[in-house]
């Protein structure tokens, strides 16, 4: 029985071996034909010369979190062979470079081995020793549009594209191509039972990764000033945003930067830069990963206390310490949530999609200049550095920035006296002013030491508890700001709550939960501190689970910690490997919790308001 | 005393500036420090040197770090804005402070410990990035605040309160700015007005990174026999190379003027960006100094002496600043505002088709 695009195929390839682009290629394609496509690299933090993987996912339900095993391996490392080999399913497929025969490594019984004479392919065809190297990963790409039925002009197109005014690299790109294609054609059974066709469910999507997403949206929030420093996963999104930057921040007539870029010494000057522009009325931002973050804590609470606008973006990967740098987690929600000494908390927010980096990254501006603290977007390395089909971006042109309470020289001058810290609104949050505003008025010294409403230096005990209840008062304005939960189903006995890159499995998780026997309501949490929502879910379940990604369940700590909720109630289910969590991993932990603890498999409450 | 206002009252025949204002108007809040400490001449220094210029005294972003030193944009210039900071990373908030205005002037004052020790990292690449300010290390060689530990720039020998001698080697922040690029680097002493006054002014009108280490000395903790940073050690032992005279860009030479009262040796001016001038006297001949390792190789010549060369050490008139090396536009970034930022649907919609 043929099946039609639902499969997993993972190419092994060396670091460095010009493999990405190629997989690239294979990918596109996939999304110009119009099949749900997600994709995954995995890869070391290397140059040159450790294994490297590359996995793309097709799914016809178009579920974009990663599923456990692989229908087609591409094994193109002989180091990996052994593992590669044992990742098929079995029935499943694995094509190599048979020119020096099958390797025993790859060798088993249940599934079917595809041997492609790659390199003699290769060896009569091209001269230059760099062109044999690159052209076999193009030559498996032209075998594959044979084996998957991918169409052809799709991909030849592609590589005009690709190279447009480089023609020279053109027609040797195609060569490799055909040669691929025509092996196959001719000497395998074409196509596999596995192939793809065309479909139009991605009309109108794009196909972007989390990081560019996100640098686009600081760029439509009205980002000036960007400063970081270089750490993975979290590099190409000041990359991007240098891009985008150039492309449409450059003065038409005098080519003059309507922006800034530092590449900061490290992260406690990346992070200083961003808060003394936004002190100074900039928008600023930076972008990081866990040990970025650690550095950057002891500003975060200056400006948490000072109150100064600042946008921070950590993008996850698995910790402690450098841990594993090429890999994703959820593992700093803590760290990020109360990060630096003191009573410091900071508002967060949690981004799924690519679309949603786009929209929260240009939200979080907003909110940090309306609540006058730093604002940390939680991205991780799945989401941030991974393409994946989205929803094209949009922007409502009418929009205006919320640059929060900013007085002008105007306003200053109907103010008798100016109190920076006055809590005039009731709602915690004082109103600012710029340097160099006005002549007389509305000047006053920004400080990490304690001060009064009027910004006086002051260690008065009443002074200083009037304080901190005010920015306790705007913490709980910043509840009702925040991005709100989404919630789906009302009825059933369990919930579950996860957010970040956990919503794409969780999807699937829920079908298939569903059709166990095990329906659960569900709460894609977006921001913190908690809406009223939130507590609210959690309180109409007997129990919830709470799934994410890291081994202490941190979010399960943050929900108790901050909402004073038993901590019975919580069920965690985690996964920490490093890889994307699966839904099959979400689902058959649940199931096992259900067992476990003899719970009758619910069924749909007839009639129910469901999901 | 936490925090105090200075009276708004003032003689009456004060001198007013070219704006109207007297020198009361550049003043800051009553200095908290103690009684005769340097860093309060600093201060009355700045004053004088921004209210002698007629800069508005509101349009100023003062930055600062932690300890004494950074205590005191408190004490000048209250009309303009300040941020104190956190330990050493005043290069970083000042950074991006001027990269959010470039119309400020930016007066940052650090100490000893707050760039030589926790900040040196911060110090060496605001230095690299040539920000637009004026960037003042009131150097008393000690920690005053924690009650008097070395700090990084005391010279190896000198003493404590206590007797016990610093046993490591001094970082000199002067050479450091001349090695990594700095355009305008000076040396001075806060019990010298005459030569810190005209420092100052040539300082916040230079286009570039200006640097200026004042040895101030901390009357609580440093100003005993044995130090090398007390008054009595700095004013024996301190060797002027180039007074620097400010000239305001209206001034017409006057057979009556007279600018210094240092040796005479030759004199040339050099123009700043306003179109004002700064007169150096060079008190010895072969000083030059628009030659940065001539520079370098002197200050650490007299180091080796054991003398303490103060006065304008290098400067290049025709430096860029950080905005230049971006090629930012002329308006503040922080002037801009969604018509000039915001691309809209039309770009979204091209961005959208080349992710397809």
């Amino acid at each position: 029985m043929t099946v039609y695009n639902d499969f997993v195929i993972r190419f092994a390839n060396v670091n460095g071996s010009g493999s990405a682009s190629a997989n690239g290629m294979f990918a596109k394609a996939l999304f110009r034909m119009g099949v749900p496509i997600s994709t995954r690299n995995i890869f070391p933090s290397n140059i040159e010369g450790l294994p490297t993987w590359f996995e793309v996912r097709a799914s016809q339900a178009g579920y974009q979190g990663r599923r456990e095993g692989v229908d087609l391996m591409v094994a193109m490392n002989a180091e990996t062979y052994a593992e590669d080999a044992a990742a098929v399913v079995p029935g499943g497929y694995l094509l190599h470079d048979n020119s020096k025969g099958l390797d025993r490594r790859l060798l088993r019984a249940d599934i079917n081995a595809i041997g492609i004479p790659i390199a003699k392919l290769i060896l009569p065809e091209f001269t230059n020793p760099k062109q044999r190297k690159l052209f076999k990963n193009i030559v498996y790409l032209g075998a594959l549009s044979a084996l998957l039925n991918i169409d052809f002009d799709v991909i030849t197109g592609m590589v005009s594209t690709q190279y447009k005014g480089k023609d020279e690299l053109i027609q040797p790109n195609i060569h490799a191509l055909e040669l691929g294609r025509r092996y196959a054609k001719q000497y395998l059974e074409c196509p596999l039972p596995i192939q793809v066709r065309r479909t139009k469910q991605l009309d109108g999507k794009i196909m972007v990764d989390g990081n560019a997403a996100g640098a686009l949206g600081a760029l439509y929030a009205g980002a000036t000033i960007c400063a970081w420093y270089p750490i993975t996963p979290s590099t190409s999104m000041a990359e991007a945003f240098e891009k985008y930057a150039n492309q449409l921040r450059t003065d038409a007539e005098t080519g003059q930067r309507k922006f800034a870029i530092i590449q900061a010494e490290d992260e406690l000057a990346a992070i200083g830069i961003v808060i003394g522009a936004g002190w100074n009325g900039a928008r600023a931002f930076t972008a990081t990963s866990g040990p970025g973050l650690s550095l950057m804590s002891e500003f975060l609470g200056l400006a948490y206390f000072a109150e100064i606008p600042a946008v921070l973006f950590d993008i996850q990967r698995a910790g402690p310490s450098t841990g594993m740098p090429t890999r994703t987690q959820q593992g700093d929600l803590l760290s990020a949530a109360y990060a630096s000494h003191g009573d410091t908390k900071h508002p967060l927010l949690f981004p799924a999609t690519p679309k949603e980096s786009f929209e929260f990254a240009a939200d979080a501006f907003d909110l940090s200049d309306r609540l006058q603290t730093p604002v940390i977007v939680l991205s991780d390395l799945e989401l941030g550095m991974n393409d994946a089909v989205s929803d094209a971006f949009t922007w409502d042109d009418a929009r205006q920035y919320d640059r929060g309470k900013v007085l002008s020289k105007e306003d200053l001058d109907d103010i008798e006296v100016f109190g920076r810290y006055l809590d005039v609104d009731g709602d915690g949050i004082g109103y600012r002013t710029l340097p160099g505003t006005h002549a007389e008025k509305g000047a006053f010294f920004t400080r990490g030491t304690s001060r009064d409403a009027y910004a006086r230096y002051t260690e008065a005990p009443e002074a200083y508890t009037e304080n901190m209840d005010r920015l306790a008062k705007k913490w709980r304005t910043a509840a009702s700001l925040v991005p709100a939960p989404e919630i789906s189903g009302h009825r059933h006995r369990a919930g579950v709550v996860f957010y970040g890159t956990t919503a794409a499995p969780m999807v699937e998780a829920l079908v298939r939960l569903a059709d166990d026997g095990a329906p659960l309501d569900a709460m894609r949490l977006r921001g913190f501190p908690f809406a009223a929502d939130v507590a609210d879910f959690i309180d109409g379940h007997e129990f919830v689970f709470v799934v994410e990604q890291n081994r202490d369940a941190q979010m399960k700590t943050l929900l108790v910690n901050e909402l004073s909720i038993d901590p019975a109630k919580i069920v965690p289910v985690l996964y920490y490997g490093g890889l994307s969590i699966s839904a099959d991993a979400i689902a058959e932990r649940i199931i096992e919790h259900f067992d476990e603890h003899n719970l009758p498999r619910l069924k749909e409450v007839p009639g129910g308001l469901g999901a | 005393m936490t925090f105090v206002a200075k009276p708004r009252v003032h003689h009456p025949q004060l001198p007013l500036n070219d704006l109207g204002l007297n020198r009361r108007d550049y003043e800051g809040a009553v200095s908290t420090l103690c009684a005769g400490c340097g860093h309060d001449s600093v201060s009355a220094a700045i004053v004088q040197a921004c209210a002698e210029l007629s800069l508005p005294p509101h349009r100023f972003a003062k930055v600062s770090g932690i300890g004494c030193s950074s205590k005191t944009p408190s004490y000048f210039l209250n009309a303009s804005h300040g941020f104190n900071a956190v330990h050493g990373r005043m290069p970083s908030v000042a950074t991006g402070a001027n990269l959010a205005n470039r119309e400020l002037h930016c007066i940052g004052v650090s100490g000893d410990g707050d760039s030589a020790s926790i900040g040196i990292g911060q110090f060496a690449h605001i230095v690299r990035r040539r920000i637009n300010m004026l960037y003042i290390v009131d150097n008393n060689g000690t920690y005053g605040l924690t009650k008097g530990q070395f700090s990084a720039t005391n010279d190896k020998g000198s003493t404590s309160k206590k007797g016990a001698p610093n046993l490591y080697e001094p970082i000199d922040l002067v050479s450091m700015a001349l090695q990594i690029g700095a355009s305008f680097v000076a040396r001075s002493f806060s019990g010298d007005k005459q030569q810190l006054v005209p420092l100052l002014k040539g300082a916040l009108l230079h286009r570039g990174f200006a640097f200026i280490d004042v040895i101030s000395p901390c009357v609580a903790f440093n100003n005993h026999n044995g130090s090398t940073k007390s008054y009595d050690y700095v004013r024996g032992r301190g060797a002027s190379v180039v007074t620097a005279d400010f000239l305001p860009k209206d001034f017409i030479a006057t057979a009556a003027e007279t600018v210094v009262d240092y040796a005479p040796g030759t004199t040339e001016t050099v123009a700043l960006p306003d179109g004002s001038r700064l007169r150096l006297s060079k008190l010895d001949e072969s000083y030059d100094p628009h030659d940065r390792a001539h520079a370098l190789a002197h200050v650490l010549e007299a180091q080796q002496r054991g003398e303490v060369v103060t006065g304008l050490l290098y400067v290049d008139p025709d430096a860029s600043d950080c905005h230049e090396i971006l090629d930012t536009v002329e308006t503040p970034l922080n002037a801009l505002g969604e018509a000039e930022l915001c691309p809209g649907q039309g770009a979204l919609d091209r961005i959208n088709a080349g992710l397809r």
